[in-house]
């Protein structure tokens, strides 16, 4: 508790510092004059100060939460080892740990491989072995979320414990997580990755000791503690829901989208109509089309609306078929009265009923020829056809799927818990080009998330819980930020030109209190578990987080593939391109010290300024600090030494 | 649809390429009585490359005979593939627009 007060006056401490530091750059320091950086910087600035709000309101309710009750025993439970492509042995060696599991359960290996030999080994260990259903053939198959998917209708456990391929589970991870679930109200526990492939020093910053501990305990003080993939447990009736509401809104969604589409696209086909006729049939269609909308927007149900519209454009089919057929009569007739006869049978034309039924039916409908029409008539529907299940339960709008169920598990009202107990360990990627495809991952995953589902629109989140979704994805922008940092002292040491108007005792009087109380809370709020690492990495990747950024946009405003690729679990053989993977930090460290030598001879030449020259040589060190990261990632050649075990507060506690 | 004519002495062979729908229909009873008007009063619908047949695209067909046997020629179609027979079966269309097995067929069946 008084841990707690420490670090809330601290936090206050450090916001009302970083606004007076903010403020005053932004009304009293920007050099306007050289406003090209001088803006960017001040932006970049204010970037990070959110950010450290944001992650002082993350610690402003850190939970440590007590032991669960001992789980009642007579819950079902499944256990799901998810694999795409890992190499058999590792796939076994955790599906038998999950087998090993001691609370009663059912173990699964859901290979989204589909491969004999893995299904082979899994009957061999006594597990079952879910591939993709047919169903998926052709359809978008949504990758991990799309494979837990097709198992949650192949199952039926109450309960589902899920890991990665090579996250190996405790004997007792059941027995310590599930009487969590003695509330009705909770759908998630998650246990923290912890992995053992990692050196003391961790030089590819595997471990995420802040998140796995005090930024998640934080978020669960919130109720907002994230699902983070593997090594946690769900309730599947949550995720059920989370389904079905899914499914209906999706389907809204789509319908209302094609809706909307469809009044411009029939418009321009009315305008470029070849004849008069087809025209007033376009407009009948726009007519209905906006019914439709209206109707929706009326609060009808989806069902009803979409049978409707479905209703009326076969009555506009039947419409134009009984024109042309009238058409084709009025010729029969005039052929008839023709004075030349013919061996042919006019008379004993009949065109009945089901003729005419058949003839406006979907399949040979003259709407069909217009393919506006056709297209508009297919999205209306509530199918959902083009997905392999109507109902998808583990959200697929992102690339990791993990985070946007807990944020929509939130938002119905669920409650989530972190459990800070290591009960499952596993491989970190053992060389940089993995580790950085992996980060990307992640990074893509949660832009996704924010640019289709920004959390603070989501309706059914507390405020808490929109800030707390925020802040991860708001710390994932820190790559633009990186860029002016490192290109602010560059300039000036060359040129000579100053972001700031003055670095006088104004401006350290403001900026040194701000940057150790931020400093302060770090240390604070880590509770003694090493954070330095994940800070360098914070910006030593800023070309990853960039990336992610532009490629998510890419992807969801402009639907560009987004180059998805996942994660190896092993290490790729001999990779001597690896510099080429850091080439925009090796770069940005030439240029550092090209400028700091710059600057020196400029300050003994009597061209600068001595403090503005100090100043900006301890920021190029501490940048040169930071990136350096990269260059002992570089020299890593994976891992040999013993095992790592996890930070005290999350070891085993073994069974209370 | 693509359409594309062989003229010939008094005969004209018009083939379909593609779908003969509503978006089509138009175009080709235009031709149909362009051609007819052009004195080729024996018109030939070549069906082999069409795939699908609506009701206006039939519309059309029944259109152009009339045209042509007003002009005192005739229409006549050929090789049609398997749903435009359906919808002309259907329709009893098929009693009043034979298939021909081929265009020369068509064209050689001078009444």
């Amino acid at each position: 508790m008084r841990q707690q007060l420490v670090l809330r006056v601290v936090v206050v401490l450090t916001l009302v510092l970083g606004v007076n530091y903010i403020a005053w750059r932004w009304l009293e320091s920007v050099n306007w004059s050289a406003w090209w950086i001088a803006v960017p910087l001040v932006i970049a600035e204010t970037y990070s100060l959110v950010d450290v709000a944001l992650f002082g309101t993350t610690m402003w309710r850190a939970r440590r939460r007590d032991d669960p009750p001992p789980p009642p025993r007579d819950l079902t439970v499944d256990v799901f080892v998810t694999t795409y492509n890992e190499p058999v042995e590792l796939v076994m060696r955790t599906a038998e740990a999950a087998r090993d599991i001691a609370y009663p359960h059912r173990t699964w290996v859901l290979d989204d491989g589909s491969r004999p030999e893995l299904a082979a080994a899994a009957r061999a260990a006594g597990v079952g072995y879910i591939e993709r259903s047919e169903d998926w053939t052709d359809r978008p198959r949504h990758a991990k979320a799309g494979n837990l998917n097709n198992a949650l209708f192949a199952t039926e456990g109450e309960f589902l414990l899920i890991l990665d391929a090579d996250q190996i589970p405790e004997p007792e991870i059941l027995d310590r997580v599930l009487g969590y679930f003695a509330d009705p109200g909770v759908a998630l526990v998650q246990t923290p990755q912890f992995f053992t492939n990692v050196t003391g020093a961790d030089p590819l910053g595997s471990q995420a000791p802040l998140f796995y501990g005090p930024i998640q305990q934080g978020k669960d003080g919130w109720n907002a503690a994230f699902f983070c993939g593997s090594n946690a447990v769900l309730r599947r009736d949550a995720l059920m829901q989370l389904g079905l509401v899914g499914y209906v809104r999706e389907t809204e969604r789509s319908v209302r989208e094609a809706l909307h589409a469809s009044r411009r696209l029939l418009a321009r086909a009315q305008r470029s109509a070849p004849d008069a006729e087809q025209a007033a049939v376009l407009h009948e269609v726009q007519q209905a089309a906006a019914r439709a909308l209206a109707a929706l927007d009326a609060g009808e149900p989806l069902s009803d609306v979409t049978y409707g519209f479905q209703r009326e454009v076969d009555a506009i089919s039947a419409q134009v078929v009984a024109r042309d057929v009238a058409s084709i009569q009025d010729d029969l007739a005039a052929i008839a009265a023709l004075p030349i006869a013919r061996d042919d049978e006019i008379g004993a034309v009949v065109v009945d009923e089901p003729a005419l039924a058949r003839l406006a039916d979907r399949e040979w409908s003259p709407l069909g020829a217009i393919e506006s029409v056709q297209a508009l008539v297919r999205a209306v529907d509530v199918d959902r056809s083009s997905e392999a299940q109507a109902v998808m339960p583990v959200a697929t709008l992102s690339v990791t799927e993990d985070m946007a169920t807990a944020m929509r598990l939130h938002a119905l009202g669920w409650r989530t818990v972190y459990h800070h107990e290591s009960l499952a360990h596993g491989l970190a990627p053992e060389d940089l080009g993995t580790m950085m495809t992996q980060r990307l991952r992640w990074a893509q995953g949660t832009m996704q998330v924010m640019l289709k589902e920004n959390p603070l629109g989501v309706r059914g989140l507390k405020v808490g819980q929109k800030l707390m979704y925020f802040a991860t994805m708001w710390s994932y922008l820190s790559g633009f930020a990186a860029l002016v940092y490192l290109a602010a002292p560059i300039i000036f040491l060359c040129f000579g030109v100053l972001p700031v108007t003055a670095w006088t005792v104004d401006f350290f009087a403001r900026f040194i209190p701000f940057f150790l109380a931020s400093q302060l809370l770090f240390l604070v709020a880590a509770r003694g578990v090493k954070t330095w690492r994940g800070q360098q990495y914070a910006l030593a990747l800023f070309p990853v987080w960039i990336k992610a950024v532009w490629t998510a946009v890419a992807n969801v405003w402009f639907g560009r593939p987004l180059g998805f690729a996942v994660t190896p679990k092993v290490r790729p053989d001999g990779s001597p391109s690896q510099w080429r993977l850091v080439w925009p930090q090796l770069l940005a460290m030439g240029l550092l010290v090209v400028a700091a030598l710059i600057g020196i001879v400029r300050q003994s030449m009597g061209l600068a300024w001595w403090v503005g020259t100090a100043v900006n040589l301890v920021w190029v060190v501490y940048d040169l600090v930071v990136l350096s990261v990269v260059v002992q990632a570089l020299r890593y050649r994976g891992f040999t030494g013993p095992e790592a075990t996890p930070p005290a507060s999350a070891r085993r506690r073994g069974i209370a | 649809m693509e359409l594309t004519t062989d003229q010939r002495e008094g005969v004209a062979v018009l083939h379909v390429t593609g779908r003969l729908t509503m978006a089509a229909a138009g175009e080709l009873k235009a031709a149909v009585d362009r051609e007819v008007a052009a004195g080729r009063t024996l018109v030939v619908v070549d069906l082999g490359d069409t795939a699908f047949l609506d009701s206006s695209g039939l519309g059309a067909l029944v259109g152009g005979l009339r045209s042509a046997r007003a002009a005192g020629g005739d229409l006549r179609i050929a090789r049609v593939g398997a749903q435009v027979r359906t919808v002309l079966e259907l329709t009893t269309m098929d009693r009043v627009l034979r298939p021909y097995a081929d265009v020369e067929d068509a064209v050689g069946d001078r009444r």
